[in-house]
């Protein structure tokens, strides 16, 4: 039983419309609404531990998570709408200079580039983005959460194959532009969670593995306000551990050529 | 006058006990002693200068200056596919785009701005940590960067001598096991002694989840990493990355000084050099020496300077002598020396040395052409022969003689062999499944043990086999991989239940 209870689109493109009260609404959005997958909610080990809490399970609410990351052709739409997030306009607080670099000009980019998925974004893009969606962007155990999938179960993290298909990717240069969106949907009906781009989450910096991640046990830890993730409860699941290192060294204006985004939305219904 | 000294006095005095007090109260009080900590040499002088930076084998030239200097350092991660050994990719991570990365040479007492540069289609963050910095972390927490950025601290250089430098983010142990690490040597004012040749030469341990020598690309394997069973133990990151014409050189009666590293993660070197005495070690570049040295202990993250004098011609081995890893995982290195013979030191040839001069210039060309001719689909007969007796030089001469005759009553004969031309299927089992037991070849009985060579894949197989059938007036015939593959994947039947 594979819970694919995509939200209807119709329910969005009416929040949306009716949604004048929503601060950036923006109606243009809706005429290619993005899919979202409703996500039920449930407990899983996260890879972060949670010391504070005796390292018990993470409870992750009902929510729902776009089905694949943001692409070019999406986020030109944005840009469009919202010109100061254009690659010219966008003040040097909110993005680093290479900030869609990979654009043929600040609103075109470029051909073949639709369907791929955005990169080079900045964390306060990708926070602008969902908004004007509706959406914000995911929590990292929400983003865990999914990504613990693979096409037939919930909780993968065992299975060796798995893993290697992420590590595969991990093992890949960037040279090449991203492939394009879509493909095999996993356990959820989410696409692209493992193997395409790195994704930003809304508590990256929240993450925390310390910028020297040996210094577990060091009591200055204490000073920053993620400690209580520092440690990895498992230290073999690696292939986790190398997206959350990542996370860990950005800063909220820093893009990369692997790190794109996707969107998630708080369901009515959830606690 | 007098007034005047007691009224410094008393300043002098009040000062020394804000200054104690502020000591006891703070350690930054120290950052402001005037008093210089040994290797502070005082303040950059001049103008800043850019490092020399040198890939290995190559080390930076020595450093004549007179005056402590502000040095910048600008190295760059690479994320890159290299060969790890013939015909076997691997995508290592890299310090200046080589296994060990860039060799840094700077003076005692400089201050050394560093720039850590992460190439923009890298997929990973990286800092460094230099075993040589003195503060938290080596550097690692100031140089934590994400793809397309750079990071910059400085330090001083207090104390001299040869530091290894590497990543030290999560997960440490697999950005080491990549390749991330190199060494930074810090001279003493003075300089060290001049020498004719400096080498820069450094062990790592790898783990790949296909077999040593297995073709193609080799993933890192976590598992094998975390249980410290490298595939392969190397020197400067590749097999033959210092052998065949990448071996280091030297004449006779030259003075040499090996750098020599070893990054791990996780094995210690017993660093040896086959036929040298080193005249000098500088254990973990300390200060003292010892002399007459034959193998010496390089832990993981630690590194020796090593120096001797050539006298005799020839090709000098070095390997870790832990001595399956130089033998079965590649950790061996080429020293040749050129000269003229001094028979009253050596004279005579050494059993061993043929083996090792075998396996220490591998003319792997003839198997690399033969592994694109099978694929292409255009194998000759002698394409196969040429690479056979490459790879039987390198696996089976050990044994059964570089002649094939093979040694009275140990090992049998290849040669004219009755028990070979008789049954060409059951040749094509004994490399795949080795053979124990007693045997008789041409009218003599041989009871020994060999090992599956299970190392050889399915083409180098047929390729041995194609030309062992074809030499030594043996029957001659040949034998094609896929033969190979059906019997590697029949199941060996078992043996007949005993009650």
């Amino acid at each position: 039983m594979k819970p694919r209870c995509a939200i209807s689109r119709w329910t969005w493109v009416l929040a949306c419309c009716a949604g004048a009260l929503a601060p950036i609404g923006n109606c243009a959005a809706a005429e290619r609404a993005p899919a979202y997958i409703a996500i039920p909610s449930g407990s899983f080990a996260s890879t972060l531990s949670n010391p504070s809490d005796n390292n018990s399970p993470v409870r992750v609410e009902r929510f729902a998570l776009r089905e694949t990351p943001v692409t070019n052709g999406e986020f030109l739409s944005f840009v469009n709408a919202h010109p100061e997030w254009r690659r010219d306009r966008i003040p040097a607080t909110f993005a680093d200079a290479s900030y869609l670099h990979h654009w043929a000009s600040p609103s075109t980019p470029g051909p073949g580039q639709d369907d791929r998925p955005v990169i080079s974004v900045s964390w306060f893009a990708a926070q602008a983005y969902c908004e004007a969606e509706q959406a914000r962007l995911p929590t990292w155990y929400e983003w865990e959460y999914v990504a613990a999938a693979s096409k037939t179960s919930p909780d993968a993290r065992r299975d060796a194959s798995w893993r290697a298909e992420i590590l595969r990717w991990y093992g890949r240069t960037s040279e090449a532009p991203p492939a394009t969106v879509g493909g095999t949907a996993n356990f959820y009906g989410v696409k692209n969670m493992h193997g395409l781009v790195w994704e930003w989450v809304d508590d990256f910096n929240a993450l925390l593995i310390s910028a020297d991640s040996r210094n577990q046990g060091d009591p200055d830890k204490l000073k920053f306000c993620g400690a209580g993730a520092i440690s990895l409860q498992d230290r073999e699941n690696y292939a986790v551990l190398m997206r959350v290192a990542l996370l860990s060294s950005l800063q909220g204006a820093d893009t990369t050529n692997n790190l794109g985004f996707r969107c998630a939305r708080t369901l009515p219904d959830a606690k | 006058m007098k007034r005047v000294k007691l009224v410094r006095n008393i300043w002098m005095k009040a000062a020394a006990l804000v200054g104690l007090v502020m000591c006891v109260q703070t350690s930054m009080a120290a950052a402001q002693s005037p008093a210089k900590l040994k290797g502070d040499f005082g303040p950059p002088q001049g103008e800043p200068i850019h490092a020399v930076l040198t890939s290995p084998p190559n080390v930076p030239p020595a450093i004549h200056r007179k005056y402590p200097a502000k040095v910048i350092v600008d190295l760059e991660v690479v994320e890159k596919e290299m060969a790890i050994s013939e015909g076997v990719k691997y995508m290592f991570w890299t310090f200046g785009g080589t296994v060990p990365g860039s060799f840094i040479r700077v003076r005692q007492g400089d201050t050394v701005e560093f720039h850590l540069k992460n190439n923009p289609n890298n997929k990973m963050p990286h800092n460094i940590d230099l075993h040589g910095v003195t503060g938290p972390g080596g550097g690692a927490a100031s140089s934590f960067t994400a793809p397309g950025h750079e990071s910059q601290f400085t330090f001083k250089a207090l104390n001299e001598g040869i530091y290894v430098y590497h990543c030290a983010t999560a997960p440490v142990g697999m950005h080491i096991a990549n390749g991330m690490y190199g060494l930074i040597l810090v001279e003493p004012p003075e300089g060290l002694s001049p020498v004719d040749h400096e080498y820069y030469v450094m062990q790592g341990d790898f783990y790949t989840s296909g077999k040593y020598r297995e073709k193609g690309v080799q993933p890192f394997d976590m598992d094998k990493a975390i249980d410290e069973r490298p595939t392969y133990v190397l020197f400067n990151g590749a097999e033959g990355s210092l052998t065949g014409d990448k071996a280091l050189t030297a004449k006779t009666d030259e003075k040499i000084r090996l750098f020599v590293g070893n990054g791990g993660p996780n094995l210690v070197s017993s660093f040896h050099v086959i036929g040298a005495i080193f005249d000098k070690v500088r254990y973990e570049g300390g200060t003292h020496f010892q002399e007459n040295v034959q193998t010496t202990l390089i832990p993981s993250g630690g590194a020796v300077m090593v120096e001797y004098k050539t006298k005799v011609p020839g090709s000098y081995v070095l390997v870790d002598h832990s001595i399956f890893r130089a033998f079965n995982k590649g950790a061996l290195a080429i020293m040749k020396v050129d000269g003229p013979m001094k028979k009253d030191i050596y004279s005579g040839k050494e059993l061993d040395s043929v083996y090792l001069g075998d396996r220490a210039q591998p003319n792997m060309a003839s198997v690399s052409k033969a592994t694109q001719a099978a694929a292409s689909g255009t194998l000759t007969l002698q394409d196969q022969i040429n690479a056979g007796r490459e790879l039987f030089a390198g696996t089976c001469s050990v044994c059964h003689q570089a002649n094939g005759a093979g040694l009275p009553g140990v090992f049998p004969p290849l040669a004219q062999s009755d028990f070979l031309n008789s049954d060409l299927h059951r040749a094509v089992g004994i490399p795949l499944h080795g053979l124990s037991g007693k045997v008789t070849v041409n009218g003599k009985e041989y009871e020994s043990v060999m090992p599956p060579m299970s190392q050889l894949n399915d083409d180098e197989i047929a390729n041995i086999l194609t030309y062992v059938l074809n030499s030594w007036d043996n029957k001659g015939g040949r034998v094609d991989a896929a033969e190979v593959k059906a019997e590697r994947a029949r199941t060996v039947p078992a043996p007949a239940a005993g009650h």
